[in-house]
């Protein structure tokens, strides 16, 4: 079943074409990796199809619903999740409280004003820090974690509105090696029992190959290729673009000889 | 046609001044961040020194604009000098608590001031060689006038030379822009703040000095100036000099024009404008959006715990030596209790959108002062009872910060606390000017509670009863999911993005409710002084709001009940002496330095984690 369907997509900033004529699909309980270099678009096709940027053309099929015209907040409530390159959480809260917080909104709690928040679907919150191994420290502020923990906590926070779709934006970015391999292999084993689709971007390559079902190539705002992680190694205009940066002036280097 | 020009010319000769203290304020706030409320008592210092220095000084020409330099000068050294004693030991303190501070050196200034000059207006001399008038197109224009209209270009291309040609200049500018970046590259950055208030000071104290022969020098100048100066500052851009110079000449000639097609409502034809400046530029004319800070200025807040046992009993005790009062204190004491009730509850509304909310209100007494005379209309023109009026207070508040608030909660920052001062400055100018209705400057006078609540007791209860309940439905909003997405909103408003909260909406409905219970205490103040003046709406009363959220703690639930009490004693007890500006100065930058993170945050801090509920963990 396909979860996302994107069509045409494109966006352009005064002159500069963005992302041109973007189509791809993601299935159900898919992995699916976004690379590329730094410019390539990946940014500006992440950000269409939350809601932040309205693209110029094209259509963003979840679930059969357009999302083109929505609103992030709406685009949340159908059932996508995100999680950020730099972590975005409440500083001022505890742990568990980050979690209630995206329940009472789930639960289309914001408006009570007599309730005790901190009182509110307590297990559900548990349960989801349980998952990412954060239940020991669901009390402690949320201001004082390190950032691997906090990459955890935005994983649960992600996950507690049940989405069918996870937007995550370069989800192992600022953490040390042992940490990524360890948050990707959680997150894959989380959506994979959920079936859950995932569409991520990396600069990791190890954690691409790694966790990955599918590996999309872009660069300079069009689909450079696409395929299988094993594929994706092995196609040579990947390397020379991107994979294997210097092969290209060896290229060069030899012409010219 | 002539008369068009000379009212132009007019208009641009009164930008002149203007430019010159919002340059300073815009270069300031550019580089520091601090919103600096002294800015209009450096102008003001400015003026007066050059009165006393002009007559020392040989008459004349080079003695007149000697003395005008002379006194621009001293007052850089003075601002460079506030910079270093004070506000360099608070530059981590939670934000906005640096305006705390220059607000309590406009106190110190005001009677060092006073105590220097006296209180009357002091005229100064005309300007040598520019005392005549020259006649264009058949009108008299003063000489000086076409004088003012040279010097405002002239200051604005020596700031121009200034920032682009020299290193100092290009080091103001990158800060203007990052500062931390600016840090980061090894630049002292001590001495650049310092530079940068001296300057900025002298500018004032410049814009100052020039006024003499255009105005009488008086001590009211600092408040009168500082209003305008946010007006062009905000208007302008913040950091952006030659914003700063459009928007005065904008003002400028808003006001010369303005006089003769709407004279009734020239004051608020600034703050119209700025409203609508900032609705369609929301960072003025030749701002830009500010600059994200990297990681949060001074402490972290601590997340809400629910009360312990211990602070329950404490505060069931006050709650019961609150309602045994009446047996035990005098009529007068019940008054300032009432008084501190009223003030408790108003801190606490403006705590709720400022503390939990994260958008400060520079003009939060518009809505307890619509309450008021919400109340006192109805009663004054409908004839109607207290009851009415008590249910009306809340109602027009709400009403006012709803208008208000659609507007507001589209800014952030600082650019949204002085759209909150140019609402309350429209209000305010409303109820000054429309004279039939709400009585000007003379008020509404003999606003009394109904015959059942006419004993001080009887009274006093009904404070005691809406003020606490107020407080105490403020609290649980806080810590019900209202008051927890709003928090999540100021924390972060990406995440709450990302979670389907529309922030902007609740952020709207939050302001309302802080107007609706605002005006609640409006409402209860009216009836207990019996009358109502515009002053209830002006800047100082915002200003003492402010002063009682950020002295009690603006990061403690209780912060703005502890403020109100210790505001309001303070106040009662201080205004008994001749200089108490001085006194109360002096105690609001003790605390600053002494405990930035407010009374209630200091005593927290010293109480044991097992009375305060607060998990013992050193933070970051």
């Amino acid at each position: 079943m396909t979860v996302l369907a994107v069509r045409d997509l494109s966006k352009s900033f005064g002159g500069v074409q963005a992302v041109e004529a973007l189509n791809f699909d993601l299935a159900a309980g898919e992995l699916l990796a976004l690379i590329g270099p730094n410019g390539a678009g990946k940014t500006t096709c992440f950000n269409m199809l939350n809601g932040q940027l309205r693209p110029d053309e094209g259509s963003v099929r979840f679930l059969g619903k357009e999302l083109v015209g929505q609103s992030p907040r709406r685009i949340w409530r159908l059932g996508v999740g995100r999680t950020f390159q730099i972590t975005a959480t409440f500083a001022s809260m505890t742990v568990r409280e980050n979690v209630q917080m995206a329940l009472i909104s789930h639960h289309r709690r914001v408006r009570a004003f007599w309730a005790r928040a901190a009182r509110l679907y307590v297990d559900e919150a548990d349960a989801l820090l349980a998952r990412v191994g954060m239940a020991d420290q669901a009390e402690r502020a949320c201001g004082i974690l390190a950032y691997g923990d906090l990459k955890r906590l935005e994983l649960a926070v992600a996950l507690a509105h049940g989405p069918k779709l996870l937007l995550m934006d370069e989800p192992t970015a600022g953490m040390a090696p042992q940490e990524r391999i360890e948050l990707m292999a959680l997150t894959a084993d989380i959506v994979r029992e959920r079936g859950i689709s995932v569409l991520f971007t990396e600069h990791d390559m190890d954690v691409v190959f790694a966790h990955s079902n599918r590996v999309m190539v872009l660069n300079r705002g069009h689909l450079l290729a696409e395929g299988t992680p094993a594929q994706v190694r092995n196609d040579p205009i990947v390397q020379e673009v991107y994979l294997g940066g210097g092969s290209t002036f060896k290229a060069e280097d030899l012409s010219h000889a | 046609m002539g008369f068009y020009v000379a009212q132009f010319l007019t208009g641009l000769a009164s930008a002149a001044s203007l430019f010159l203290v919002a340059s300073g304020l815009s270069i300031i706030f550019g580089v520091t961040r601090i919103v600096n409320f002294a800015h209009g008592s450096f102008f003001m210092l400015g003026a007066y020194l050059a009165y006393t220095i002009v007559q020392v000084l040989p008459h004349g020409i080079l003695g007149f604009w000697g003395s005008v330099v002379a006194a621009a000068l001293i007052v850089g050294v003075i601002g460079a000098a506030i910079e270093v004693l004070l506000l360099r030991r608070i530059y981590h303190a939670p934000e906005l608590f640096q305006l705390v501070a220059t607000f309590g050196v406009v106190l110190v200034i005001q009677d060092v001031t006073l105590w220097i000059w006296g209180a009357e207006d002091l005229v100064g001399p005309r300007a040598p060689g520019l005392d005549g008038a020259v006649r264009i197109l058949g009108e008299p224009i003063p000489e000086y006038d076409l004088a003012l209209i040279v010097i405002g270009p002239a200051v604005l291309a020596g700031i121009w030379l200034l920032f682009n040609r020299t290193r100092w200049g290009t080091l103001v500018r990158a800060a203007t822009q990052d500062r931390e970046m600016v840090g980061a590259l090894g630049v002292n950055q001590s001495w650049l703040f310092t530079s940068v208030f001296f300057v900025g000071s002298a500018l004032a104290g410049l814009g100052g000095a020039i006024q003499i022969p255009r105005e009488a020098v008086s001590l009211l100048m600092d408040l009168n100036v500082i209003a305008d100066a946010f007006v062009v500052t905000v208007i302008g851009g913040m950091g952006s000099v030659a914003g700063a110079f459009l928007a005065a000449v904008l003002i400028g000639e808003l006001n010369a024009f303005g006089i003769l097609v709407f004279p009734q409502i020239t004051i608020v034809l600034a703050f119209l404008v700025m409203a609508v400046v900032l609705i369609v530029r929301p960072w003025g004319l030749l701002g830009r959006p500010e600059a994200p800070q990297r990681g949060a200025a001074g402490p972290l807040e601590a997340p809400l715990r629910a009360a312990t046992g211990p602070a329950m009993a404490f505060a069931a005790t006050v709650l019961a030596l609150l309602a045994v009062l009446p047996w035990i204190a005098d009529e007068f004491t019940l008054v300032l209790v009432g008084d501190i009730l009223v003030f408790a509850l108003f801190a606490a509304s403006l705590h709720f959108i400022m503390g939990t909310g994260g958008m400060v209100s520079f003009g939060h007494a518009a809505y307890f002062g619509l309450g008021a005379y919400g109340a006192a209309l109805v009663v004054k023109h409908l004839g109607a009872g207290m009851e009415l009026g008590l249910l009306m207070a809340p109602v027009a508040a709400g009403i006012g910060a709803l208008v208000f608030g659609w507007f507001c909660v589209r800014l952030s920052g600082v650019y949204l606390a002085m759209l909150t001062l140019a609402a309350a400055q429209i209000v305010w100018s409303i109820a000054f000017q429309w004279q039939d209705v709400t009585g000007g400057d003379d008020g509404l006078l003999g606003i009394w509670p109904a015959a059942w609540a006419g004993s001080k007791t009887v009274y006093y209860y009904l404070v005691l009863v809406l003020s606490a309940g107020g407080i105490y439905t403020l609290r649980r909003i806080v810590h019900a999911p209202f008051g927890y997405t709003l928090r999540a909103g100021r924390d972060s408003s990406l995440r709450v993005d990302a979670i389907g909260i529309d922030l902007r909406g609740h952020q709207w409905m939050a302001f309302t409710i802080a107007g609706v219970f605002a005006g609640l205490a409006g409402g209860l103040y009216v009836f207990s002084k019996g009358s109502i003046f515009p002053d209830t709406l002006a800047i100082p009363h915002s200003v003492d709001a402010l002063i009682m959220v950020l002295l009690g703690g603006v990061q403690t639930l209780a912060g703005p009940v502890v403020g109100a009490v210790s505001f309001t004693l303070l106040e009662d007890w201080i205004t008994r002496f001749d200089y108490w500006r001085i006194i109360f100065g002096a105690i609001i930058l003790a605390i600053c330095i002494l405990a930035p993170e407010g009374i209630a945050g200091f005593a927290l801090r010293l109480l044991p984690g097992r009375l305060t509920g607060r998990v013992e963990e050193s933070a970051r």
